[in-house]
């Protein structure tokens, strides 16, 4: 679970170790940038206890419940992304020039959905079900753009549009661009 | 393409896998996203998420790891054509249609309805 005897599982090492930063039992965790190693050890002590007592006050999810419903809703969104590919198969699309527009439909749906406000209740229902899809991505958009629309058009709406999204794009950038090149290399 | 039994049973388990990772870790779900794009992109990268895409059809393509798939076979493609600056130049050909339906809804939505609260 969280902690086994106060130390870090090997995951969040993992994501400490790639992304610099993770979370544990509500306490974000980032890599010091110091130097001083007897100064990040006190630090990790200190962050280690906090984190035991984090997990004791940390409610246990119902796993079983939120991976049958992930699998059921996400499964059905799949579906339903499979009947679109289908009906645009049916006016002349290929089965993989298919892809784009279904990809497009499904995102506008969550769209409006997630306007509507109906995405984040099945959100709450489903966790990654809701999650994992594009259709997660676009409400992860869609959300921010219209959560910080108070902020104005440029500054609010177009900057803040992919605060939620951006680590997706960013991350699957560096891993095609980074594929390509080995690919390149091994010509 | 995938079947709508297929595609059920793999998204379906592309998704519970996720939830697993929300649940059983301490990974944020930023965090399991972002993985979910690097292990589709790297799967990709070695032709494994291709037979995935033929045997489950939409239950391999709507999923995010789809987006891996897509930004690292737009590079691919465009290195077979253009030869190494194709990479830098094809990473967004295929996922095009994802990126910007996400932005031109995005932003309509948001110009009709207002934040709550």
């Amino acid at each position: 679970m969280y902690t086994t005897k106060g130390k870090l599982l090997i995951l969040p090492r993992l994501c400490l170790g790639i992304f610099g930063e993770a979370e544990v039992g509500g306490a974000v965790y980032k890599m010091s940038p110091s130097k001083d190693k007897q100064k990040v050890k006190k630090q990790q002590a200190l962050q280690q206890e906090f984190q035991s007592i984090a997990k004791r006050q940390k409610p246990k999810p119902p796993l079983l419940r939120n991976v049958c419903v992930a699998y059921a809703v996400g499964g059905l969104i799949c579906v339903i992304g499979q009947a679109i590919s289908k009906f645009y198969t049916t006016l002349g699309f290929s089965a993989e020039d298919a892809g784009s527009p279904t990809v497009a439909t499904l995102i506008l749906i969550a769209a409006v959905l997630t306007g509507l406000g109906i995405y984040d209740v099945i959100g709450q229902f489903a966790g990654a079900g809701a999650a994992v899809p594009v259709t997660g991505f676009a409400n992860s958009v869609v959300s921010a753009a219209i959560e910080f629309k108070r902020e104005g058009l440029v500054l609010g709406v177009g900057a803040k549009m992919f605060s939620l999204a951006g680590p997706v794009l960013v991350y699957g950038t560096v891993t095609a661009f980074v594929v390509g090149i080995i690919k390149a290399c091994l010509r | 393409m995938g079947s709508y039994l297929t595609a059920f049973l793999v998204g379906g388990l592309i998704c519970a896998l996720a939830q697993l990772l929300f649940d059983l870790t301490t990974l944020t779900p930023a965090h399991v996203l972002t993985l979910f794009v690097i292990i589709g992109g790297v799967l990709s990268g070695v032709g494994l998420y291709e037979p995935l895409v033929k045997f489950a059809g939409a239950g391999a393509t709507v999923p995010i790891t789809s987006f891996g798939h897509q930004l690292v076979q737009g590079a691919l493609r465009e290195l077979e054509t253009h030869g190494p600056i194709g990479v830098l130049a094809g990473i967004f050909d295929l996922s095009s249609a994802g990126i910007t339906a996400a932005i031109i809804f995005g932003f309509v939505v948001s110009l009709i309805f207002n934040p709550k609260g």
